[in-house]
């Protein structure tokens, strides 16, 4: 590589598709400066490499990070892939290339800015979907319960337990605005699927009812002497309130 | 009266009750039941007061025969009165459930008749929602004082947690102004509840299947300002609550003046918001960093400094035990460091294992720099500019604006030893940030308050 082109990694967006940019890197004896999704625009100086996804391969590599680093890494890595941190990919790249040299070490290398930046990522992903199993509201259309979220992080894979596990025998849909996914379950199993758009009907009765009971309990519990609008904000951030029940916004 | 209407009657009333949390049991969901427990629980949403909201928290009833002088429900309070019925309020919980608002219901009552009459009825709600509604998620219900024992024995079968309040942490207190109720009527219950959790734990070792008795273990809580009783006091008592009775949790209630009576402070009062979030702070020492209450108030000084966090202020009387070196000290003596707290101490130790530690890491780390640097060494260096003088370092930890608020400190004359007896910070409290101290610690809300005010 010369110091002024980028070599840049291209592959289909998906876990395996980045998990064969491991793989071909240490095929090709290549180390990429950037590894992006094709989704993504190229710059006049990147020398731009597609990489192919094959599941034999992404599976080998997923196989190695248990092998070479640790169990816990390979949670590690899908739950990075999820979040928002807009250069994850090049991030779990050193992150991966440093853990086979480290082995499990790796985990503990808090002070290592690449390890370091990762993890914030990762506890920023599960804060945020640990806030959105409280913050998520359904809407009851007979018997079918829709909520929407707008997360920052991809939080549905960690979300789908909880709710599938909380409310087994309901059916229920949570569309995520943000990443245009949605995850749909009934009682003989769950799902996620791509959605790009949603609209629902006008509420009716009873679920109007229920809504106004909610607002009326939201407002009373309060107590006025102890009022903290800061303390509120920090606890539960506006861009959360447009879809909570409780807010008319 | 229609369910609106008793609801905004029945929440009200029950709104001075702290407790709200819906932890200590995690609990799978199952095919033919609604729900579930996380052990860590879980914040649904948040009031204007900013604390948390996580259960349905209304009373069953507040008609009251008792008289208490501090509470709006007592018999001799001109206000209007209702009671759910038990199918009204297993509905509304249910309903508010499924669409998520909650993580279950916190049911408390004032005295319907009778102790007995009132568990009766609270009784029934939980039971309702177990078995009609097969409802799976958190119950949490008070235990009224003076309860026969047959009726606490069969509502913890039904629910989580239960908590009998102790109100007024002495005896004095309690007869001034809550005089029906004996500290025997408090104390028996909570006794029982506390009996029936150890047994019933030993019954589950030898048979797996025998029914659960409060999984989620049983609190209480305390009124901070109503009475003259001392920090001491308080935190005396709830060490000996958390030892005896192993309570999950104590909670304080700064005082919110409803009533105007000559034993009690005047309707203008303010609710003392910052002793109330200083004693969270030190019961938070003592549930989690393995301090001790004698560590943190003493007869000479029975009162915690509201302007000094209890750690710091601890730190401070014993600036003999610092610096600490970060890359040896045991977790143990990390954790009595200001500045670093439970995850910080474990990260540390996490990050020792590949290398040692310099101030640029600490502050990866997330450890609040901003005090932890004057107790430390690194590699053993201190860092630039910090001086071992409490004097110097206690006005360090204050900001520009509690550095006002002390009289001595505007002639650059303060002296630690001064601090204690600041009280005077109360009343300007009002533009300061507190972080909820009832809520369950998770990571951030922790590193953000790491004992401290957030600002
Ligand atoms: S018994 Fe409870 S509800 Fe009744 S007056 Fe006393 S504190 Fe209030």
């Amino acid at each position: 590589m010369n110091g002024e082109v980028n070599l840049v990694y291209v592959y289909d967006g998906t876990l395996e598709g980045f998990l064969c940019c491991i793989y071909e890197s240490y095929a090709r004896r290549q180390v990429p400066d950037e590894i992006r999704c094709e989704q993504s625009q190229a710059t006049f100086f990147d020398r731009t490499e597609w990489i192919r996804t094959d599941t034999a391969h992404s599976d080998k590599v997923y196989g190695s990070l248990a092998e070479k680093i640790c169990l816990e890494s390979q949670d590690f890595i899908r739950d990075a892939f999820l979040t928002r941190h807009p250069e994850k990919e090049i991030l779990m790249y050193r992150f991966i290339r440093m853990g086979y040299r480290m082995g499990r070490k790796v985990m503990d290398f808090l002070t290592d800015d690449t390890v370091n930046t990762l993890t914030k990522a990762v506890r920023n992903l599960h804060r945020e979907a640990h806030l959105l199993k409280g913050f998520t509201r359904f809407t009851l259309y007979d018997n079918v319960m829709v909520a929407c979220i707008s997360p920052k992080n991809k939080v549905l894979p960690i979300l789908a337990d909880h709710f599938a596990d909380r409310y087994p025998d309901e059916t229920f849909l949570i569309y995520d605005k943000t990443n245009q996914m949605a995850l749909v379950h009934k009682p003989e199993g769950t799902l996620l699927t791509s959605m790009s758009d949603m609209t629902l009907p006008p509420i009716e009765d009873p679920e109007k009812a229920y809504r106004t009971l909610w607002k009326c309990f939201y407002q009373t519990i309060a107590i006025e002497a102890r009022e903290n609008p800061k303390c509120r904000m920090t606890l539960m951030p506006r861009r959360f309130w447009h879809n909570m029940t409780e807010f008319d916004l | 009266m229609d369910i609106l209407e008793k609801l905004a009657i029945l929440a009200d009333s029950a709104k001075y009750d702290v407790s709200c949390s819906s932890s200590g049991v995690g609990r799978n969901g199952q095919s033919g039941k609604i729900g579930s427990a996380a052990a860590c629980g879980i914040c649904h949403s948040f009031a204007a007061d900013g604390r948390c909201i996580s259960l349905l928290k209304v009373l069953m009833s507040n008609a009251c025969i008792y008289d208490c002088k501090y509470c709006v429900n007592r018999v001799s309070a001109d206000t209007p009165r209702t009671s759910f019925t038990p199918e009204e309020l297993s509905d509304l919980t249910i309903q508010f459930y499924r669409r998520n608002y909650i993580e279950g219901l916190f049911l408390s009552s004032g005295v319907l008749k009778s102790p007995d009459y009132t568990m009766e009825r609270m009784i029934s709600t939980a039971r309702l929602l177990r078995e009609k509604h097969r409802f799976n998620g958190y119950i949490h219900t008070k235990a009224i004082p003076g309860a026969s024992q047959a009726l606490i024995d069969e509502m913890g079968l039904w629910v989580d947690r239960m908590s009998v309040n102790i109100e007024l942490p002495t005896e004095k207190s309690l007869q001034s102004l809550a005089p029906q109720k004996t500290p025997e009527a408090v104390i028996g219950p909570m006794a029982r509840i506390s009996e029936g959790i150890r047994s019933n734990l030993a019954d589950r070792d030898h048979f797996r299947h025998a029914p659960k008795f409060v999984p989620a273990g049983q609190s209480t809580q305390m009124i901070v300002g109503a009475s003259p009783d001392s920090d001491l006091r308080i935190l005396r008592l709830s060490e000996g609550l958390y030892q005896k009775y192993k309570l999950k949790r104590v909670y304080f209630s700064a005082y919110t003046p409803v009533v105007r009576d000559p034993s009690l402070p005047s309707l203008m009062t303010e609710p003392p918001l910052m002793r109330e979030h200083r004693l969270y702070q030190a019961d938070w020492l003592m549930r989690f960093y393995g301090f001790t209450s004698d560590e943190i108030v003493s007869p000479k000084h029975p009162n915690l400094s509201l302007i000094l966090d209890p750690k710091c202020a601890w730190a401070l009387r014993n600036i003999d035990h610092f610096p600490v070196e970060v890359n040896r000290a045991s977790y143990a003596t990390l954790l009595r460091v200001p500045g670093i707290g439970v995850i910080g101490a474990r990260r540390i130790v996490q990050a020792r294992r590949v290398g040692s530690i310099d101030f640029e890491g600490l502050n990866k780390l997330g450890i609040v720099m901003k005090r932890a640097r004057y107790f430390i060494t690194c590699r053993g260096k201190v860092d630039v500019g910090v001086v071992f003088s409490p004097d110097i370092i206690a006005r360090s930890l204050l900001s520009a604006r509690e550095l006002s608020l002390i009289p001595a400190a505007r002639g650059g004359q303060m002296r630690f030893e001064d601090l204690p007896e600041m009280r005077e910070i109360d009343g300007a409290k009002k533009d300061v940030l507190l972080l909820n101290p009832t809520n369950e610690v998770t990571e951030e809300y922790e590193r953000r308050s790491e004992f401290g005010i957030c600002v």
